[in-house]
């Protein structure tokens, strides 16, 4: 047959984008995050551009964007939401129910995990979290794997009138691949709302009876003859012996074992839906199998539900139960599997330069003059571009999503107890992580009477993410107006009485700035005090364009102190140990000019 | 036709982009193409890397020593990224002088031309040029054409064909 779909490379996260439109899904909700973010964007960019209408959005976190999507279903309209899978745990709540009450319209939740992790504070694994929830998972091996499973996602959601998880890790989400685009399909989707108050209020008197039926779904499912793992055939070398893969371990595998020849030959599986896992498959791998080596990221899914017992994975320790499984892992865990002689052993590379705040960040200013002022603070800060404030002594702490803002006030609570002197503790956080997240702790801070500076550094974008828009810029996801929401408003209704706002290229009145909130703070009647240090990422190249260029260089009064190098990191300024003074590197200088705040011998000059 | 090829520099020199247009290469050949990238925090001038499988593979990544050819931006990441290239592996690298790698100084050449930013297709345009990458000059301009925004397409021409 004549494949007459159009070939396109597409990132796994565009094929799922595509993979949603194609297959009718009339709402999209998402809060960015790596390894998902390119999903939402690919949704509203393939609309367009076959002309499909649906909502799409920016949520303000990923808890609102489950609710929205979840409604959207219940009127009886294909829906989706995305989210990396620490932002699953944002959503937990709306998702452990949702198996529970089930859906009507097509549910897919992509939670995006990140083996290693490359991007993210934990390397959880949502199919676990997804058994937890009792909700199905589909764990794809490829981009173009990804954009099919978007199409049986859906099937398998509305007959069953679950929500269905699809989980890519960051080597699908981030792979490119050659994928089929075919024309969207239009179907009929009115919005139908059918009340059924013991079923979707669902008081503890009707939960018994939902859970039992939920169960029943979950064994029918795992009976379904379309999700019994495809055996790639090994012959008769190895009898009596099999390796159970899902996911881009999978994929890894695959070539692997046809590198190794003849030597490779052994029945391999692919587990595409992870749980639950095909009961049948279960059965007649326990029958037929003596040695099994499961390979999935990130935690033992299927190896659970093949076992307990007489499997190789990482149970029994031939598996290791942290990190990627890259193919040199498996490589070397397929060789003693098969009783092969071990690859030749390689050198470990030399580390890679490390992350940095870009030349001209008006977040490396506002550091600066944190650390500067309070050489004795304590910094909570949270996640995002900021998050390399680290690296030069002016962020103590990063947790998870908002986490500062509660840090903060517990810091505060830890030091004074019983009346003694509190060091200053300056809360940084910014503007999009603060909608996020970080509204209720400034509330519950305000109202416990902590006392503390917070900095919320507002660079009007969602910078590490791609430069997702936030309320208060006034854009939507589809790039139409929304009414504006602004930080100011939001701060002064939590209870702020102290509120400066600072753009943190001027040192010196952000300096003062700090100082005065360190005696608002410690004043009988202080409490919180809360600087926006507003400053335009510099990356956009309109926020560049609105601010003055100096031209940066450094006179032969430098001494070599390395203050510039140390205390400040910016990537255009480099040291020549050979004449011991630093330069600027005019490839990567913008021409920002606070750097000439920093000099201890006034030698960078503008 | 089988071809592995790593592309190695730090955030913000467009090794994504580089990425893309090889992917792109192969697929107006007709050829299969698997590709890796990295994303996050590391785009913030870390080292990024990405990984370019043509033919018929099916992992995204390639394994130490299995590489081909090494595209390298910065040269400083020879070390850190060598161990993916095969024994006798061909290295196009980003640099004043040739050390164990060909090399060509496509900072300076892309900033004498004004724009900083194709110092990634000036290496590129001089590893097509040596004949060993899977796709030649006519198929890349002609990816080039297709994919580069209106307003960057004739600098991004230029820049390829400076290498």
């Amino acid at each position: 047959m004549i494949d007459r779909s159009e070939q396109r490379i597409l990132m796994g996260n565009e094929a799922i984008g595509r993979g949603l439109v194609e297959e009718g899904c009339t709402l999209a909700a998402a809060y960015p995050g790596t390894p998902a973010s390119e999903i939402l964007s690919s949704v509203v960019a393939f609309a367009k551009e076959t002309g499909v209408a649906l909502h799409t959005e920016w949520s303000v976190n990923e808890k609102v964007a489950f609710e929205t999507a979840l409604a959207n279903s219940m009127s009886g309209r294909r829906s989706a939401v995305a989210m990396k899978q620490v932002g699953l745990n944002v959503a937990a709540d709306p998702f452990t129910r949702a198996a529970y009450l089930g859906v009507k319209g097509g549910f897919i939740l992509i939670a995006a995990d990140d083996p290693g992790p490359h991007s993210s504070q934990t390397e959880q694994d949502s199919r676990l979290f997804a058994h937890f929830a009792k909700a199905p998972v589909f764990d794809p091996s490829s981009p173009r794997e990804a954009r099919e499973m978007v199409a049986e996602a859906f099937a398998l959601s509305e007959k069953y009138e679950i929500p269905v998880v699809l989980r890519p890790t960051t080597r699908v989400c981030h792979a490119r691949q050659n994928v089929s685009c075919r024309t969207p399909v239009p179907r009929e989707q009115k919005a139908c709302f059918e009340k059924n108050p013991g079923r979707w209020v669902a008081t503890p008197q009707f939960l018994t009876e939902i859970h039992r039926l939920l169960n029943g779904k979950l064994d029918r499912i795992a009976e379904e003859p379309a999700f019994n793992p495809v055996l790639v055939p090994g012959g008769v070398a190895r009898p009596r012996t099999c390796i159970v893969a899902s996911g881009v371990a999978f994929a890894h595998t695959s070539e692997l074992l046809d590198t190794l020849g003849p030597e490779g030959r052994i029945d391999l599986y692919q587990v595409r839906l992870a749980y639950p896992l095909h009961q049948p498959f279960i059965e007649e791998i326990r029958k037929r199998c003596e040695k099994v080596l499961v390979l999935e990221e990130t935690d033992a899914v299927i190896e659970m539900q093949l076992g307990p017992s007489g499997v190789n994975g990482r149970g029994s320790g031939d598996v290791p139960r942290q990190g990627e499984l890259t193919p040199d892992v498996i490589e070397e865990i397929l060789r003693k599997f098969l009783d092969l002689p071990a690859a030749p052993a390689v050198s470990a590379a030399k580390k890679g330069i490390r992350p940095s705040l870009c030349a001209g960040c008006g977040h490396r200013a506002a550091f600066y003059a944190i650390r500067e002022t309070f050489p004795a603070g304590i910094f909570p800060s949270d996640i995002g571009c900021y998050t390399l404030g680290m690296n030069f002594g002016a962020v103590d702490t990063c947790h998870c999503m908002g986490a500062c803002i509660g840090q903060g006030a517990g810091f505060y609570h830890a030091y004074a107890a019983g009346g003694a002197d509190f060091p200053t503790i300056v809360v940084t956080i910014g503007d999009s992580t603060f909608f996020h997240a970080g509204l209720p702790g400034l509330i519950n801070a305000v109202f416990q009477g902590a006392r503390f500076i917070l900095v919320i550094l507002d660079n009007a974008t969602t910078a590490m993410t791609g430069h997702q828009p936030t309320p208060q810029l006034g854009i939507r996801a589809d790039g139409s107006a929304g009414r504006k929401v602004f930080i100011p408003d939001l701060v002064r209704a939590c209870g702020v009485r102290h509120l400066r706002e600072i753009d943190p290229y001027d040192v010196e009145a952000f300096t003062a700035a700090l100082k005065e909130a360190d005696s608002f703070i410690r004043s009988p009647e202080g409490d919180i005090a809360v600087l926006i240090a507003g400053h335009p990422c510099i990356v956009t190249r309109a926020a560049r364009q609105t601010q003055a260029v100096f031209a940066m260089n450094i006179t032969d009064v430098c001494v070599g102190c390395r203050a510039c190098i140390d205390a400040f990191e910016c990537p255009a300024i480099l040291f020549d140990a050979e004449e011991n003074r630093a330069r600027i590197d005019q490839n990567r200088c913008i021409g920002c000019g606070v750097c000439m705040h920093v000099c201890t011998t006034g030698a960078i000059k503008a | 036709m089988k071809q592995q090829i790593i592309i190695s520099g730090i955030g913000g020199q467009g090794v994504l982009f580089a990425t893309r247009i090889l992917a792109e290469a192969a697929v107006e050949r007709g050829m299969e193409v698997l590709t890796s990238e990295t994303h996050g925090m590391a785009m913030r001038g870390g080292t990024v890397i990405s990984h370019v499988k043509v033919g018929p593979f099916t992992s995204p990544l390639i394994r130490t020593g299995q590489a081909d050819i090494g595209l390298f931006l910065h040269a400083g990441n020879l070390e850190v990224h060598r161990g993916f290239l095969k024994p006798g592996g061909v290295i196009y690298m980003n640099a004043d002088k040739d050390g164990d790698a060909e090399a060509i100084d496509a900072t300076r050449i892309a900033r004498e031309h004004g724009a900083l930013v194709i110092a990634n297709l000036v290496l590129l345009g001089f590893a097509v040029r040596q004949g060993r990458l899977f796709c030649d000059a006519a198929t890349v301009e002609a990816v080039l054409n297709r994919i580069s925004p209106d307003k960057q397409l004739a600098m991004n021409l230029e820049g390829f064909r400076l290498g």
